[in-house]
């Protein structure tokens, strides 16, 4: 039994165990194994996400095993509970994992440090989103075959992006280069020392990628003037029509969802026969059963 | 009380008197009686402290110490801090005004020192705070702070964000020509950080805090020294860019002095590891090149005092997300070990190291003590620099436990403290006289 709390120092071969396995999870393959069947798994999401909380509910119920939800709402946290007696409540009936989301990075990580199930990270705060990395990853794979010598270009707030993270480190250990692109207010520094290569200009980046990633905006942080505006980031930064024309031969574009349409992709971008957006969505559950096989084995 | 002791053979380092040798030191009535070269007589009824290996040093002082009484006496009261401050060699401390009910008033400053008496262990210097609840709006009572004991007024904790009420602060100290003492934060670059920022920080996805966020303000308060001819302290240097402004205010002949935490000196960014609390503090664990500025910085005299910047804390206040955890660390009893890797990695000379805890903080804010000449007070440290032990943060004195060095292993340590002739620390246990 393991945590998955984050990519960054998994080795190669490890990955590929968990995308291998989650092949055997895609529709159409073998019949689920029900490796679960009696288990228990809980959800837990101090911070809402239907996408990725729904996609985990699916893979452990393919597995067989039930599902405990439980959300902040209206429950203890109010009363100034904190998360580790959370945690240890949700621990005591006795699930395999704590699937958890948390808006402070590294939240994962102090529960795992207090817990004997397996904590796995759907997304702590601007840190990591491995499960969504993975299957980016398998998306990805099942296009090319493998990785080796691809470039995958990520574009937009890499600051505050826990899928750049988790990709970047993903990316790597499956042997792709990985060039990140934003303006530089939304650029942490050392992304370098990390293994990325670093540019703010998208128009000369573009035509080297195999795949573009692009990232969602998040509006919400408008207000802390990262940047002056959304129509000069789209200017900047967006994939538009005109862009992709300039992107290679059968190069992907990608997008982890949701998309603000028009901004950091346009509708026909988004569409058309370059994006594996849907594919992205429905590799999830696959990869996630295989993930919590993984981590309960 | 008045009792006469003969600390016999140590080597004594003394830096502001130029002595480095094994010498015997005699005490009487408190006070420094006598230190030869030769061998002297045991006086009748003297105590004899064999000394023979061992480092006779003046008391330790550390200017910076958050003391929690009054208001957080669950984490530290002023008779707990003092024991810790014992433990780990100090004499003498200064007790931040940061504490709930702040130090703006005579009255406080009355209350900590009636503490003190209580406790009688090493000395207590509180420091004021230079606004009213440390607000940052209105200038505190400095004068009624002074003449009720204040060696200092700082509002640690919270930097003077005001420019124009931080001026008028050093002007206004003038008049009782008292360190002004800042910590240097621009909250404005700050805000929402929890760690250095650097690869660390976006490795972990955390909110940065620029090493610019301190440098910005050390420069406007230099510049705004320069007008005042005030006298200003830096608490806790964290980065290269504030030593370099520094060591040039200094060259410029400006009196400031600076004071830097042992935990700056020996640990980086990179110790956060897996958002590991304990390596939370304000200012943050700097990149490995600022450490190395700090460590020449204190060889080169730009630095003048090792303080400790002792903040105490519950298990809950660090047993959360690194977003939540509070800030700061214990360090009165790690301090002499921690300084000591450096003096055993031959970074640090052992007289220099000496004078950064002693001399360097007395003279920086004026207080008596931190050297042996006859005559001086006769708060002694005696340190076995060879003494083996592991820190173990379940046998402290201090009430709170939160260090990041619980299960490090040390060189030099601390064996006795003696305050005004007393013994208050021996073998391991600190000694309470009521
Ligand atoms: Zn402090």
């Amino acid at each position: 039994m393991r945590h998955l709390l984050g990519i960054e120092g998994w080795r190669r071969d490890e990955l590929e165990a968990v995308l291998d396995r989650a092949r055997a999870h895609l529709p159409g393959g073998p019949d689920a194994t029900h490796t679960l069947r009696g288990k228990v798994v809980a959800n837990l999401f101090f911070e809402d996400s239907t996408r990725t909380r729904t996609s985990f509910h699916m893979a452990a119920r393919g597995l067989g095993a039930g599902v405990l939800n439980w959300s902040p709402s209206g429950s203890s946290t109010s009363k100034g509970e904190t998360l580790l007696d959370t945690a240890r409540n949700i621990e005591a009936t006795g699930p395999v994992a704590i699937v958890m989301r948390h808006r402070s990075s590294g939240a994962p990580h102090l529960v795992a440090k207090h817990v004997r199930c397996a904590v796995i990270n759907a997304g702590d705060g601007t840190h990591e989103h491995p499960s969504q990395a993975l299957l980016d990853a398998f998306t990805l794979r099942q296009r090319w075959g493998g990785l080796d010598g691809r470039t995958v270009l990520i574009v937009g707030d890499i600051l505050h992006s826990r899928v750049a993270r988790s990709n970047l480190w993903c990316l790597k250990a499956l042997g792709a280069r990985v060039v990140v692109c934003g303006p530089p207010t939304l650029m942490p520094p050392g992304l370098e020392a990390l293994g990325a290569e670093v540019t703010h200009n998208l128009d000369a980046a573009l035509p080297q990628a195999d795949a573009v990633m692009c990232l969602r905006l998040q509006l919400e942080r408008m207000g802390e003037a990262f940047l002056p505006s959304t129509k000069e980031y789209s200017r900047l930064f967006g994939l538009t029509a005109a862009r992709e024309e300039r992107m290679k031969a059968g190069a992907l574009v990608m997008h982890p969802g949701p998309i603000n349409r028009g901004l950091e992709l346009a509708p026909s971008v988004a569409d058309g026969e370059r994006s594996v957006i849907l594919e992205q969505v429905s590799n999830g559950v696959a990869v996630r059963r295989a993930i919590l096989e993984v981590c309960t084995s | 009380m008045s009792a006469t002791v003969l600390f016999r053979r140590g080597r004594v380092i003394d830096p502001r008197n130029g002595v480095d040798g094994v010498r015997d030191v005699l005490v009487q009535d408190g006070k420094v009686a006598q230190v030869s070269d030769a061998p002297l007589a045991v006086p009748a009824g003297a105590e004899v402290v064999e000394a023979d290996g061992k480092w006779v040093l003046p008391g330790f002082i550390d200017l910076h110490v958050h003391l929690r009484e009054p208001g957080e006496e669950g984490k530290e009261t002023v008779l707990t801090g003092c024991r810790a401050a014992v433990a780990g060699g100090f004499t003498a401390v200064v007790a931040m005004p940061n504490t709930k009910v702040v130090n703006d008033s005579g009255l406080v400053t009355e209350l900590v020192l009636s503490r003190a008496r209580a406790a009688n262990l090493c000395h207590v210097y509180p420091a004021g705070a230079i606004t009213k609840g440390l607000k940052g709006e209105e200038l505190a009572e400095t004068g009624e702070l002074i003449s009720s004991g204040c060696v200092a007024i700082t509002d640690d904790g919270k930097p003077v964000m005001n420019a124009a009420l931080m001026r008028r602060a050093l002007q206004y100290a003038t008049l009782f020509g008292v360190p002004v003492m800042v910590h240097e934060e621009d909250l404005t670059l700050s805000a929402g950080g929890a760690m250095h920022e650097g690869p660390t920080s976006t490795r972990l996805g955390l909110r940065g805090i620029p090493a610019s966020a301190e440098v910005a303000m050390v420069a406007r308060d230099l510049v705004l020294l320069e007008e005042t001819k005030g006298r200003l302290h830096i608490a806790h240097v964290s980065c290269e860019g504030s030593v370099r402004l520094i060591r040039e205010a200094k060259r410029r002949g400006l009196f400031v002095t600076a004071e830097v935490t042992p935990h700056h000196l020996i640990l980086d960014d990179r110790a956060v590891g897996d958002y590991d609390t304990h390596a939370k503090m304000a200012p943050p664990l700097r990149a490995d090149r600022d450490v190395e500025a700090l460590r020449e910085a204190i060889v080169d005299g730009t630095i003048d005092a090792i303080a400790t910047d002792h903040a105490p804390h519950g298990v809950l206040d660090k047993q959360v997300e690194f977003e939540k955890g509070i800030n700061g660390i214990v360090g009165l009893e790690t301090a002499l070990g921690l300084t000591m890797e450096l003096v055993h990695a031959g970074r640090l000379d052992a007289k220099r190291a000496v004078e950064l805890l002693s001399h360097g903080p007395a003279k920086a804010f004026g207080l008596p003590g931190g050297h042996l000449a006859p005559g001086a007070p006769a708060d002694i440290t005696v340190v076995d620099p060879s003494e083996e032990w592991t820190v173990d943060a379940h046998r402290f004195y201090s009430r709170s436990r939160n260090t990041p060095f619980h299960g490090r292993k040390q060189k030099g340590r601390v064996v006795q403290t003696w305050v005004s002739g007393r013994k208050v620390y021996a073998d391991g246990q600190v000694k309470e006289s009521r």
